[in-house]
Formats: C-alpha cells, structure tokens, sequence
C-alpha cells in the first residue's frame, strides 16, 4: 500500500528472461509488466514453465538471463539484506498451503511477525485473528494443526499466513487446485475481496478458468517458451491454436451463462 | 538471522496526538500507520486511559499509510473507547483506505482470544498421561484383534491354500529379509563371537580355565546371543521395511484400491511377509551361530593359541543338538512378532507422509521391545521346564 502512487505503476518489471534446466530452455526472452492494483492470471499447459517463472520472481529459482524488477529493485542484484526487505512486501501462498506441520496454523500466521517484528504476543494474537476472519476461517481454527485441516481450509490458513506482515504484493501458485467448485468460487471471492479491500497487487498462476474470469483482470499465456498477454476477450481471437483452444471453452461457457 | 529489525522503510514514523477538550476526547493519528510502527503504536495505545462517558473523535484523515495492523489498532482503539462507555462520534480514515477498513471491519474478532488454550497445566498434564494409557491399552487391544486375525490367516494359509496365496510374493519376502540380510548378520555375528571370546578368555584365565571360553561361546551363542542379534537386526531392517512398504501403499491408497477390487489386504501384503520371515529368520539365525562360533574360534587362536581341531573336541563336549535347537525354536517366534508389529503399524499409517515415519520407528521400538520382553520369557520357561 504503498503512497499515491498512480494506478499504471509497474510493480513487477521483466526483461528478457531466460530460464532452462540444462539443455532445455523453459522461458526464451520473456518480458512482462505487472501493474500496481492489478490480478494477473499466468496459465499454460503442465511443464510451460508457470510456477518457475512465479519462483524466478520471488528469488527460489536463478534465471540464466535476463531481468527481473520488483518494486522497482533488480532482484538478482541486491544484495541478502535488501532482499529481506522485499521478501516483507510480497506474500506468497503455495500450491498446498505449504503450512509448517509441527506448528498449530496460529504460530504460522504468527512465524513472519515474529521472525519480522517486536510485536508482544497479544498483539500478534490479535492480528492472527484478524487474519483468520478476513480470509474466512472460524477462529477456533487457530489452534488447529494443519493435518486437521480440509485442503480448503489449508490454503486460506496458507493465504493468512501470506498476508501475516500486510504486504503490498501477493503470489498464488494454483489457488484453486484440488478444491472443489464451490470451495474454489468461494475463495474466488475471498480473492477478489480481499484484493480490493487490501489494495493488493496479485500474481497468480492457474489452471482454473473460472478462477481466471472471475479474479484476473489480465492473463498472460505461456506457449511455446513465449508470453502472450492479453484478457478474456481478446485471448480467445488470439491467431495461437493452443491459445485459441484453451479460452473457446471459456467462449463457450460464457455464452452458456449469458 | 542477525538482522531481527525489519527492513520496511517507515517514510514518516507514526504519531498519534491525544486532544481533551473537556467533553470532546480528539485522538489524531498521522504519519505511517503499519506493520513496522505496530509494537511501538501498540504500547503507546496500551498506554492510554479513559476514564469513560463522553464523546470521542477518532480522526486518521491525515494518514499518510495504513495497512491491515494499522487499521486494527485503529478499530481496537475505538472498540477500547466504546466499551469503556464513550460514543465514538467521528471515525475517519483517507477515502483510499475505506475497503480496508471495511474487509477488516466485517470480521466479527472478538477483542482477545486465548491463541495457545493448550497451556502447561496439572490437569493438562494429568490429561496426557491418561490419553498416552487409553492409547496404550487401545493399541494392545488392536494389536490383539490383528494377532487374531493374522494367526488365522497364515494358518489357513498353510494348511488350506485354497486361496491365491502368492508363492512369488512369499518367495521374494524370503529373499529381501533373509537373503539380503546375510552380509549384515554374518559381520555382525562375527565380531561378536570375537568379542564374547576376549572377554570370556579374559576371565577365565584367572582360574586357569581358558580352555571353558568355548564352551561359554558355544552355549551362549547358540541358546541366547545369535538368536537375539539376528532378530534386533532384522527387526530394524525388516520390520521397519514392513511398515514403510505398507504405509507408503496406505498414502497412495494402494491398499484402499486393493479391497475395492475384492483383494484380501491381510493375505496379500500380511502373510506372505509373516511366512517368509518366519522362514527366512530361522535360517539366519543358524548362520549367525555358525558364523559367531568361527569368530570366537579365529579369537581363541590368536589370543589363546588353541588350534582347530582342539577348539572343535571341546565344542563337541560343550554342545549338543538341543543347545542348538533351544535357540533356533525361538526364531520363529520372534519373526512372528517382527512381521505382525511391522505390518500392523504399517497398516495403522495415516494418509500422509509424516505418518509413516513416526509408524515406523515405533515398530522398530516396539518389536525390538517385544523381543527382549519374549527372549526373558523363554528363560523363565526353560529353566522351569527344566531345559
């Protein structure tokens, strides 16, 4: 949440990215900009490359070339201290909610505040509950372990604790994945709300075209090593057969709901 | 870790200024309200007392950042105000901040509750011993109910194969736990039959009876010693494979495949391990004893000077068949256990992946347990029966 920034600020700037394991080249000179405030969906089919180039952004994963600007700092050459810095002002929820399993989902939520802050316990326990209630969960879950939890209920816990230092930038690597319909509309909307409310940049990969239609304000494809971005209405024109195939069903569905 | 200070850049420090203006509380609040000034706000908040019953105005419109632990305490600071008996008639943030403060506001969040209600306790502690006993017991229980069931299964097994019982599978269970097990055993074995042989030639030379080491090596290995290392070996290769192999098939939800295909699981994945152990142990088990007693005899040669055939006369006079067979009666016995506390655990593994190692290592505790408990059981016995 950072000043007044105007609404067409960048806030993740990449450059001529190339990402390959060995000989196989998985991202050929990718350019992308994320705008500030913005949901952009990143889609392709399984093994294009979607959650490396997500971990390429947040540091996990050392491209071969090219640049990477978040918030306006090279990630690749700051230094570790810098670094840490950016790390507070991004969340990250991963596929499985990542959830540290020895610990009960409060001290979860409470692990970067603690790690971060010289917040007293009560006020931490305060903000672990305002945590739990925004993203939608009872708040007896806080002494849940995470084994006792629903895959649904893992991935809020998950987003809570991505959300536990209020950071500006937040990456989701399939939000949605093995949630059923309903779950998955849900947390949709809790997406979507919290988005607006917390005035979030949000970097997400997916598969799930109802997630796509109803969160991403654009939507970047990965084919063939390349970027295409674009939005539901454009996509679906899109000359790419891949492209074409995978937003017709969208088309189709749409006109289904119209 | 040495930088425990966060790297937020905080532009403007947070402030807040406390107007009495006779009935009118103003509290003013500016600068950065976020995570990094929270500590500090928190104790400056903390700090305040109302003494009640009149208005306040809560004015953050000259905020110049807010985020969730700002708008928090903000909301706690009129919530404090509120039940204190005050009317909270002005509440204002910047227009940018409005949906923040709505999403957080709708949260029904009870001022404080108790995060950690699992506190040190002694009737939380009394609590756990009682729970560890039931679980105990349960578990006794269980294993009962399993032994049951395995014990028909394998004698029907045996006497009866009317069923598909797999003699491939029984086979190579014979091969993975007694095959395989050779070289580990072997070395094992004799380096303990060196061992037991210094130690024994070591005190009976006082009396002049070094002569008697053989005898002690013979006797000791093949009733006790040889038994007893091969089932604690196997137990810890074994019996912990068991229970991975079948706890990783219960993650996978093999073995739930398995029963709605009509497979019996018991037979398929118990028998074959509970006979081929049974087969497998035994036969280790006289290894270890031969291989212990050359052990004993390479030591005695070097360390005594008694040759072969001498060490041969002596272990004749020392031993005989019944020595032998007093401690080859108890391998399968302990293979019975191994195999059914192995797959037992095995089958109690619950669908994730911390599960099966916490199952396993309990199996190896336990059946190594069970066979020392069962090894002093079979002294007791021989010794009344007379043996």
């Amino acid at each position: 949440m950072g000043g007044n920034g105007g609404e067409d600020e960048v806030v993740i700037r990449i450059r001529g990215l190339v990402n390959a394991f060995g000989d196989s080249v998985i991202h050929d000179h990718i350019d992308l900009d994320v705008m500030k405030g913005e949901v952009l969906g990143v889609v392709g089919g399984s093994g294009s490359g979607k959650s490396v180039l997500l971990r390429s952004i947040i540091g996990l994963n050392r491209p071969v070339s090219g640049s990477i600007k978040v918030l306006g700092q090279e990630t690749a050459e700051i230094d570790n201290e810098n670094f840490r810095g950016l790390q507070l002002r991004w969340g990250v929820l991963f596929q499985e909610g990542a959830l540290f399993s020895s610990q009960t989902v409060a001290q979860n939520i409470q692990v970067p505040m603690r790690r971060w802050t010289r917040m007293n316990q009560p006020l931490m326990d305060e903000l672990t509950a305002m945590k739990l209630s925004l993203v939608g969960l009872p708040l007896d879950t806080a002494w849940k372990f995470p084994s006792e939890l629903s895959g649904g209920m893992k991935k809020r816990a998950g987003l809570a604790r991505a959300l536990a230092l209020d950071p500006e930038l937040l990456f989701l690597d399939e939000p949605t994945a093995g949630l059923d319909p309903i779950a998955g509309s849900q947390f949709d909307a809790l997406l979507r709300d919290l988005q607006q409310g917390l005035g979030l940049t949000v970097f997400m990969v997916t598969h799930d075209l109802d997630t796509l239609r109803a969160t991403a304000d654009r939507i970047a494809v990965l084919v063939e090593k390349k970027l295409t971005v674009g939005t539901l209405k454009t996509l679906p024109n899109d000359p790419d057969p891949w492209i074409h195939e995978y937003f017709s069903g969208v088309r189709g569905r749409a006109a289904l709901n119209a | 870790m040495r930088n425990l200070t966060p790297s937020v850049v905080v532009a403007s420090p947070a402030t807040l200024q406390v107007q009495d203006r006779g009935r009118v509380l103003r509290l003013v609040a500016g600068g950065d309200w976020i995570v990094a000034e929270a500590p500090r706000l928190d104790q400056i908040l903390l700090g305040l007392h109302f003494d009640g019953a009149r208005d306040a105005e809560i004015d953050g419109g000259a905020l110049e950042q807010l985020d969730g632990a700002g708008t928090w305490l903000l909301l706690r600071l009129k919530r404090g105000l509120e039940a204190a008996g005050s009317r909270v008639t002005q509440f204002i943030v910047p227009d940018r901040y409005r949906p923040l403060l709505e999403a957080i506001e709708r949260g029904e969040v009870a001022a404080a509750i108790d995060m950690h209600p699992r506190r040190p306790s002694i009737e939380n502690f009394l609590e756990r011993i009682g729970r560890a006993t039931y679980d105990a017991l349960r578990q006794g229980y269980d294993m009962l109910g399993f032994l049951g069931r395995v014990s028909v299964e394998t004698s029907e097994a045996i006497v009866a194969p009317r069923r598909e019982l797999s003699f491939a599978a029984l086979i190579h269970q014979i091969e993975e736990t007694g095959l395989t097990a050779l070289p580990i055993v072997g070395m094992l074995a004799f380096l303990l039959g060196v061992v037991l042989a210094y130690q024994g030639a070591d005190q009976l030379k006082r009396f002049n009876a070094q002569i008697y080491t053989i005898d002690f090596l013979g006797v000791g290995f093949m009733r006790e010693l040889g038994g007893l290392v091969t089932a604690i070996i196997v137990a810890g290769r074994s019996g912990s494979a068991f229970t991975a192999q079948i706890g990783t098939m219960r993650v996978n939800e093999e073995t739930d495949a398995m029963q709605t295909i009509g497979l019996n699981i018991a037979e398929m994945l118990v028998v074959p391990r509970v006979l081929g152990l049974m087969i497998a142990l035994p036969l280790l088990t006289f290894f270890a004893d031969v291989v212990g007693i050359i052990g004993g005899m390479v030591m005695t040669y070097f360390d005594l000077g008694i040759t072969i055939p001498a060490f041969m006369r002596e272990l004749e006079s020392a031993i005989t068949v019944k020595t032998l067979l007093v401690g080859l009666v108890k391998a399968p016995v302990f293979a019975f256990v191994i195999a059914l506390v192995g797959c037992f655990e095995g089958m109690r593994v619950e669908r994730n992946a911390a599960s099966v190692g916490k199952l396993t290592t309990r199996s190896v505790v336990e059946s190594i347990f069970l066979i020392i408990a069962l090894d002093a059981g079979f002294s007791i016995l021989f010794s009344v029966m007379g043996i």
